[in-house]
């Protein structure tokens, strides 16, 4: 039995409970959501906060919402304290982000699933994260309270690095929203050494179609490679073009520059770039065969 | 799910409907298990009891200089804080390992690999003791560790040693079997030879229950009680005995449920000794029950073997003759668990199933900054690395021919009329039938449709592979004239009585450590004595309570204690038939045994039951000169050799030609493990065995970076496999007893987790084929297979 160092703790009752106990405990405290990063940390004593602030009776943060934005904009809003498991087994997010569909078939295992919250993953922000290369694909934004009331933050401004995000010490992110668009299509795929391991390298993709049958917008992203937002130079490529094998390959040879790993027990150098190229082509196959399901269900419904 | 009755009784292995004595029953220990009433030794609460924690060295290599305690000792709920310094004072710095080596209990001098235990904080409770370890300030000067054997012998390489005297080198031993004079000579006239460096890395046995103690020394009449985790506890205690100088008699062993073992609680351990230590110092019981990471870094790894292969044949594929020259790293200290003789363990058994006309193997030990141990993870005593040599060089040599595996195989295995059949190393093989075994195995693979699916998928570009293993164990040590561990004969005591009642209690020098043992033992004496399992207890795990003996590993058990257990019922039996003609007033020679009663010959309907002859014999029958008023007998057994259970194992696997990633699609298991005695423990063992195999194969690794660091200290780092990553195993088997054991059973614990890896492997390197590959070693990871698809595969050490 591994054995944290001493600490203290609170159960938090709402959002504006859990603030105060936040600014109350100080910069040494930390919320506990799903606790599967958190606690494995604090018993190999890597992590020791002083204060737990325990968020789990927090169920007005554990949420799936379809609905206009403030804009009139076609919106999914996901509550931070969603469970893998919720997101895993959500119809309508397969149905309009199947990218995190796949992700979640392949995060951990259902244990772990059953207690991780997407709001967690994307605070713990470990570079091998999945859901944080998915959010980026997605181009989520961030809902992030504190005393002085709620901010928003695109991904990139949210993630400040590996291990580091702009949710201050004294703030809670308290949901991610994400755009729904038409005849647009999204994919995920991993590599793993087993079931439940860190990403060896991982890939996503969104692809929307315009209506000509070109490619309107794409986004990539990649994990546990080095890679710092989403990759710019693979998605311009893709813009205004005929979706084909060639182009897919470029896109694949783009990302696999682009990247930046490092050798480790999961692999060398080159093969994780090579990772980066093969399931960049992967995804982008998959999400531009989605984009082309949904622009036809899309015609369907209106014709 | 499956139920025990979706499997039809096997008329080839006896009638398995039997209630009584062998076939298929549930495990009598399964419902206290599956019920979460398991009684392990963290569950063990005494008044009183205090926690131990140990400090541990954060690097591999490195000079003692100084150790302070005292903001430790000032610890409002610490006891004690003991050092190595302490621990000279009373003798016990240093340890006697199973190897004839010493290892350090608590560092004194230096640290000789990372995670070694420095000092132990005993404490009221195991929060306070791993607070307190924070509290111990030590310096260490660093040294360049030792990381790599194949350096570790090189003229500038640091001496990791320097505690033994003279010593200025790291090297253990050199030891040799079969004639490498004769073996020359074949491979001189051989017309092919091929050879191959192959690597069995360092891994884990990883039991789900870390090893532990709880120590209760009693001040007052010297007594001391220890529930460990322990494989062997009658072992443990001698040595307990000899090296603590607690007199044999006041020490009491026991070992409670064991959460697995595979080898990794065979030795004793620095955190047993520190209880013991903590215990009479504070003069309270004292529990150490370690964590993962200490289990992973400090606890017996196994294997870690570098093998350079050499096979010799003639062109029509006839196996003439294998040689190897091995590098053998066993850590810091020599730690490794094996008799006596044998400093390889039973690696000799390399020539596995063919008959050989020379074989020579050379093993070279050496010292390196790891952590010690090295037989261990279900091995047999090397039998595993040994296997995986031959199983590996065949194929490669099939490869080299343009043979297909199986054939070459089925034309160079020993005959059955050639046995008991004298191998080029020493050893005597007691039965074998094995083409039978292997054509079952390819007719329940499809071995001709799986190979015309590969052809047509080659065709495709998809890869897809089929390995073939085909091993033979040598189990049971043993023969105590052969083997013996510290100078204890490797043999088991049983003992066995039958209250009066007919009920019956059979006390075994063997610990479960979830191989069933209180089901298969009981139907062992069901079997010999015609009385129900369930009307048989087992006794087990506890010094105080069963016969002396060595514990279990190496596939013993049933070999071994199994043989003990047949034989005392046989003596119960026999003497079962004194009584009964007593109470029938007939002569011993007039009656006639059937499965639970003595009869009269020719009158069966005359006749006593145990139960009723155990009522007489502890009743008021006149009893017969030299025969006492009981139903009791004991015995030792002293196997005349050990036994060799082999199997035909093979596998199927795809490999995602993008990515490298490898999918054990099909696997086929046909073991022939002699008369089996509950056929649903075997397939548990097989199935068990076969997942260790599949993560030895695909992914465990133990690894070091070159400053020491251990890669592999938790299970985020060192992978063991789950559910999703092992198929449908589809078991078979064929029964060719061992003429010499009392029941003709051969063990079966191992046989899996030895056979299996070569399998995985053999299918993949089958499946690389198109790329030229004819070699890759073990983990055969994403990454490692995709480097070796660019025609750069890597040893992992």
């Amino acid at each position: 039995m591994q054995i944290p160092a001493p600490f203290d703790y609170a159960r938090a009752s709402t959002v504006d409970n859990a603030l105060a106990l936040l600014e109350r405990h100080g910069p040494e405290s930390r919320i506990l959501a799903g606790g599967h990063s958190l606690l494995p940390m604090m018993k190999l004593r890597l992590a020791r906060p002083e204060w737990l602030i325990d968020i789990n009776d927090l169920f007005e943060l554990d949420f799936i919402v379809r609905g206009a934005d403030a804009q009139g904009a076609d919106t999914l809003r996901i509550g931070a304290l969603t469970r893998h498991t919720t997101l895993l087994e959500s119809d309508q997010v397969h149905a309009l982000f199947p990218i995190i569909t796949d992700a979640e078939k392949v995060i951990a295992d259902p244990i772990v699933r059953n207690r991780g919250t997407i709001g967690g993953s994307l605070c713990q922000a470990d570079p091998a994260e999945d859901l944080s290369t998915v959010c980026e694909v997605l181009g989520a934004v961030a809902v992030i309270r504190g005393s002085g009331g709620e901010r928003l933050l695109s991904m990139a401004e949210f993630h400040r690095g590996p291990y580091e995000t702009a949710v201050a010490h004294n703030e809670i992110l308290c949901e991610l929203r994400f755009a729904v668009r038409a005849r647009t299509g999204s994919a995920y795929e991993k590599v793993e050494r087993r079931v439940g391991d860190w990403a060896v390298a991982a890939a996503g993709a969104s692809v929307t179609l315009a209506a000509d049958g070109t490619i309107e917008a794409a986004t990539i992203g990649l994990t546990a490679v080095g890679q710092t937002g989403t990759v710019g130079a693979a998605a311009d490529a893709l813009l205004g073009q005929l979706p084909t094998e060639a182009l897919f390959i470029e896109a694949g040879r783009l990302a696999s520059v682009a990247c930046d790993p490092i050798a480790d027990q999961r692999g060398p150098v080159d093969y994780k770039r090579h990772l980066a190229d093969e399931l960049t082509r992967r995804v982008l196959r998959r999400a531009t065969e989605r984009a082309h399901a949904s622009a036809t269900s899309t015609a369907t419904q209106e014709g | 799910m499956t139920l025990i009755e979706d499997h039809p009784a096997n008329p080839a292995a006896g009638d398995e409907s039997r209630p009584i004595g062998y076939g298929r029953l549930q495990r009598k220990e399964d419902p206290r298990f599956v019920r979460g009433k398991g009684h392990y030794v963290d569950d063990i609460v005494l008044p009183g009891m205090l926690h131990g924690a140990i400090l541990r060295a954060p690097v591999a290599h490195a000079r003692l200089v100084s150790i302070d305690t005292s903001e430790a000792l000032a610890h409002p709920h610490v006891h004690a804080v003991i050092t190595g310094t302490d621990l000279q004072a009373l003798g016990l710095a240093w340890a006697p390992t199973l190897s004839m080596d010493v290892q350090a209990v608590l560092v004194t001098d230096k640290v000789r690999f990372q995670g070694q235990e420095v000092a132990f904080v005993v404490a009221d409770d195991r929060y306070a003791a791993r607070d307190a370890l924070e509290l111990i300030r030590v310096e260490y000067e660093v040294l360049p560790p030792v990381m790599d054997a194949r350096t570790a012998l090189a003229a500038d390489a640091p001496v990791i040693r320097d505690d033994l005297e003279g010593r200025t080198d790291n090297h253990i031993f050199d030891w040799e079997a079969g004639d490498a004079a004769e073996t020359d000579a074949v491979f001189a006239s051989a017309d092919v030879v091929v050879s191959q460096e192959i690597v069995y890395p360092r891994v884990h046995p990883a039991p789900m229950e870390t090893c532990g103690a709880v120590a209760d020394f009693d001040a007052v009449d010297g007594r001391l009680t220890l529930y460990e985790t322990t494989q062997a506890p009658h072992a443990h205690r001698t040595l307990f005995a000899m090296v603590a100088g607690i007199p044999e008699h006041k020490i009491r062993v026991v070992s409670p449920d064991i959460g697995g073992g595979f080898g990794n609680k065979v030795g004793i351990y620095p955190g047993y000794i520190l209880a013991v230590v903590g215990s009479i110092v504070t003069g309270k019981p004292v529990k150490w029950v370690e964590d993962r990471s200490e289990n992973l870094m400090s606890t017996s790894f196994a294997r870690d073997y570098i093998m350079q292969g050499e096979i010799a044949a003639t062109k029509d594929g006839t196996i003439l003759g294998l040689r190897t020259t091995v590098l053998a790293d066993h850590g810091a200290f020599n730690a490794t668990a094996q008799p006596t003789k044998y400093p390889a363990g039973f690696f000799h058994i390399f020539t596995g199933s063919y008959d050989l006309k020379a074989a020579h193997c050379k093993v070279t030990g050496v010292y390196t900054n790891k952590a010690p141990g090295g037989v261990a993870y279900a091995c047999s005593f090397r039998v595993t690395e040994a296997v995986y040599l031959v199983e590996r060089m065949v194929d490669i040599l099939a490869a080299k021919l343009g043979m297909d595996p199986a054939e070459l195989r089925l034309k160079n295995f020993i005959k059955p009329e050639q046995f008991p059949y004298a191998n080029k190393t020493g050893w005597e093989y007691d039965s074998g039938n094995y083409e039978p075994t292997m054509r079952l195995s390819m007719q329940m693979a499809g071995y001709d449709e799986l190979r015309r699916e590969q052809k047509e998928k080659r065709e495709r570009g998809e890869l897809m592979g089929i390995g073939i293993s085909f091993f033979t164990e040598t189990v049971g040590a043993g023969p105590r004239k052969h083997m013996d561990i510290l100078g204890l004969g490797m043999n088991d005591g049983a003992e066995l009585r039958v209250h009066p009642t007919g009920k019956a209690v059979v006390r075994i020098s063997v610990q479960s450590q979830g191989q069933g043992h209180e089901t298969t033992f009981a139907q062992i004496v069901a079997e010999e004595l015609g009385i129900p399992p369930e009307d048989i207890d087992v006794v087990h795990g506890d010094t105080d309570q069963t016969p002396f003996g060595l514990g279990t590993y190496g596939s013993r058990s049933t070999p071994v204690s199994g043989g003990a257990v047949a034989l005392v019922a046989r003596k119960v039996r026999e003497k079962a038939k004194f009584i009964a003609a007593a109470m029938l007033e007939t002569r011993p020679e007039d009656l006639e045994w059937e499965k639970g009663r003595w009869f009269v010959k020719g009158d069966p309907s005359v006749g006593k039951t145990i139960a009723e002859i155990a009522m007489g014999a502890h009743g008021t029958v006149a009893l017969p000169e030299g025969i006492d008023g009981n139903l009791d007998a004991e015995v030792t057994y002293d196997p005349p050799n050990l036994t060799f259970p082999f199997g035909a194992y093979i596998c199927v696997v795809d490999i995602d030609p993008g990515t490298g990633r490898v999918v054990v699609r099909r696997f086929i298991a046909v073991d022939d493990c002699g008369t089996r005695i509950n056929p649903m423990i075997i397939e548990g063992q097989v199935h068990g065995g076969l997942t260790d195999g599949v993560g030895m194969a695909l992914m465990e690794i133990i690894e070091f970076d070159k400053e020491g660091n251990c890669l592999g200290g938790s299970f985020m780092d060192y992978l063991i496999p789950t559910a999703m990553e092992v198929p449908d195993w589809e078991t078979g088997y064929t029964v060719t007893p061992s003429p010499h054991h009392p029941i003709g059973a051969k063990g079966i614990g191992e046989s899996a987790t030895v056979g299996s890896p070569p399998a995985i492997v053999n299918a993949v390197v089958d499946a690389l084929a198109p790329y030229g590959i004819t070699h890759m070693d073990m983990p055969c990871t994403p990454a490692r297979v995709w480097e070796a698809m660019q025609g750069r595969p890597r040893p992992p050490i």
